[in-house]
């Protein structure tokens, strides 16, 4: 078994907390993405994990073992860095047995995990090369065959595809994505993009200045939002959040209005044109991206952001009506930004 | 066809009169010279009443059975031998343990780093009441500890060895201040990959810090023969090549001839001498050394 489980973990550098009790449990086989803004103790956390920090107070568990005070080679990790931490003097052969010769496993056993994870990321053929030679995706493989060679099930990654260009980001989340389920790894994966984050997790952990936000699968993330802020990082472009006091009158939906003191938070892609009921708004702007067509409206004071599929005929300064369906609503506490759990109780 | 042809023909007159200042000045101080000495090497020592002539491989014929020469030479072989390695081990020791993060670092780096800025004349005078028979420092800390009284400098056996010390003990500090540039260079992220893959302390050493200072190593080293060839301001305060010419070096005697005997002649000769030897040396290291460097 590799679970990871931490348990009221803090970490404070002086006076500075920059992890206050974090808890949560990555079950065995399973890839947990730890997503936040930059500087919300993501790294951090991996960190701890990894044995690179350690906790201020809190213990961290792998597997059955406390491993709070133990250094990083005896936690059973691998782990892919951001900059790949390739090193530049050796050849990629040298650089993925690296740690197989430090832990002494004989000669032959190297060769035949080389050959295999060699093969497994298509690297075969550029075994004499030094790192500084080859492409950043090359150089991203020759990081994960580092950490497949270990056969160690857990795996930690910090940020490893923010060096990578668009396109072989996408290529290469989802081979670690497969690369992870064929291995059975236990994985960890920190990422500040919530596309990669929503496309490869099992769970989502959201963190924000130093706490977790919220833990759930990607559904849960993006359907039941526990918090505004969670609401706005999950999505794109993100949900909008509306003070509805301020819209009565305008036509607005009526079961948008529950309570006072709260705000609704409704998606953009949720948000439908229709003829004559409605919000009433007036356009802002356009922005035409392709397959859909974002329009910022006004409604008050307030902006409100719609998407629309392909291009669209509505021009700046129409004025137009906003619907929208109940089960689309999010409510949230507007003092402390909380989900308030549907008036009716059966919204999903 | 024809303006590529002027183009590339100016193109030419551009470079050669964008060198030409580098060129001057090279030539001037480094290219005539070295020719200069070569050519007066061939001839003998002119006087005011006796000219000088051309005597072609005399010099060297006499070189060849100066004792003195070869007693220096040896001399000279030791002094770099130990000098050079030590002074280059415990610089780079120096640095590793400043660059961690310790107590009262920029104090131990400025100390560290002092015996570079004194200038050397200083250093000699203050080594110098260090090795004083009696009241110098080792003789009172020896006499504290119940030893003899022992003239440091005075010895045939020990002078060479306490000008070695002394040089270590100053060296050290300088070329420490390369390595610690170095290995600021590096990235922590790779020193947290090596702890992850199991590889910390002497193993981390050996498979990767080392490697990757080798540039600076080569640096360093090239500095120190070089250095360990033309340093003579100490010989001067301390031992003047005595006693016995038990701690001349190669240049101090080029200097002897040169200055006190005035036979420039031969002066010259020793000269041509010690180009060449350092001239190998450096071809040598850079030649057999540089295959197994990696530049970032």
């Amino acid at each position: 078994m590799s679970k990871i489980i931490l348990n009221n973990v803090c970490k404070s550098w002086g006076k500075i907390e920059v992890l206050s009790n974090i808890n949560f449990e990555c079950k065995n086989g399973e890839l947990l993405v730890l997503l936040g803004p930059s500087g919300c103790g993501k790294s951090t956390t991996l960190r701890l994990i990894a044995g690179l920090e350690t906790p201020t107070s809190g213990t961290v568990v792998i597997g059955d073992t406390d491993v709070s005070n133990l250094p990083p080679v005896k936690r059973n990790i691998s782990m892919v860095f951001q900059n790949y931490a390739l090193f530049p003097h050796l050849n990629v052969e040298e650089n993925i047995i690296f740690g197989l010769k430090a832990r002494k496993v004989p000669k032959k056993e190297q060769q035949k995990r080389l050959k295999d994870a060699a093969a497994l990321l298509g690297l075969t053929e550029f075994m004499d090369r030094k790192p500084a030679q080859l492409s950043g995706g090359q150089r991203q493989r020759i990081a994960l065959g580092r950490a497949i060679v270990a056969q160690v099930s857990v795996c930690l990654m910090d940020e490893p595809l923010s060096n990578l260009d668009a396109k072989l980001r996408q290529e290469m989340r989802q081979e670690i994505r497969s690369l992870q389920q064929r291995l059975k790894m236990t994985m960890i994966y920190v990422t500040h993009d919530q596309v990669e984050a929503m496309t490869i997790a099992d769970k989502i952990i959201l963190m924000k200045d130093g706490g977790i936000e919220q833990h759930g699968t990607p559904e849960d993330l993006y359907n039941r939002p526990a918090t505004v802020f969670t609401g706005n990082f999950i999505g794109n472009p993100p949900m909008n959040i509306l003070v509805p006091d301020d819209l009565i009158g305008e036509g607005c939906p009526s079961y948008s209005i529950p309570e006072a003191g709260c705000s609704l938070g409704i998606r953009p892609e949720n948000i439908e044109i229709s003829g004559d009921t409605g919000l009433e708004v007036s356009v802002l702007a356009i922005e035409y991206l392709g397959a859909d067509s974002l329009i910022v409206c006004k409604a008050k004071e307030q902006s409100i952001t719609l998407t629309v599929t392909g291009k669209t005929n509505i021009i700046v300064g129409d004025r137009l009506r906003l619907n929208w369906q109940q089960e689309h609503i999010h409510l949230f506490n507007s003092e402390n930004g909380l989900r308030i759990e549907d008036l009716d109780g059966d919204k999903t | 066809m024809k303006p590529t042809l002027q183009l590339r023909y100016w193109n030419h007159i551009n470079g050669w009169l964008l060198v030409l200042p580098a060129v001057f000045m090279i030539s001037l101080f480094t290219h005539y010279p070295i020719g200069s000495n070569l050519f007066h090497s061939l001839f003998s020592n002119g006087t005011a009443t006796r000219p000088e002539v051309f005597i072609g491989l005399e010099n060297y014929a006499f070189l060849m059975e100066d004792e003195i020469f070869w007693k220096v030479l040896k001399n000279n072989l030791i002094y770099s031998l130990c000098t050079v390695p030590f002074s280059i081990a415990i610089a780079l020791g120096m640095a590793l343990l400043i660059n961690r993060n310790i107590r009262g670092r920029s104090l131990v780096r400025m100390s560290f780093f002092t015996p570079t800025v004194l200038p050397m004349i200083a250093v000699a005078n203050i080594w110098l009441f260090f090795y004083t028979p009696e009241y110098g420092l080792f003789d009172q800390v020896f006499g504290f500890f119940g030893g003899d009284s022992h003239n440091w400098l005075g010895d045939p056996d020990s002078a060479l060895y306490c000008l070695i010390v002394m040089v270590i003990w100053k060296e050290s500090g300088f070329f420490m201040v390369f390595y610690l540039a170095a290995l600021q260079q590096l990235s922590p992220e790779l020193k947290e990959a090596g702890l992850v893959e199991g590889s910390d302390g002497w193993n981390y050493f050996r498979r990767v810090t080392f490697p990757l200072l080798m540039p600076t190593t080569l640096f360093v080293t090239v500095n120190a023969v070089v250095n360990s060839f033309k340093l003579v301001d100490h010989l001067v305060i301390m031992t003047k090549g005595g006693p016995d010419n038990a701690s001349s070096l190669l240049l101090y005697y080029i200097y002897e001839n040169a200055f006190s005997f005035w036979d420039t002649s031969y002066a010259a000769t020793l000269t041509v001498v010690l180009v060449l030897i350092l001239a190998i040396i450096t071809i040598i290291q850079f030649v057999v050394v540089e295959k197994r460097i990696h530049y970032q």
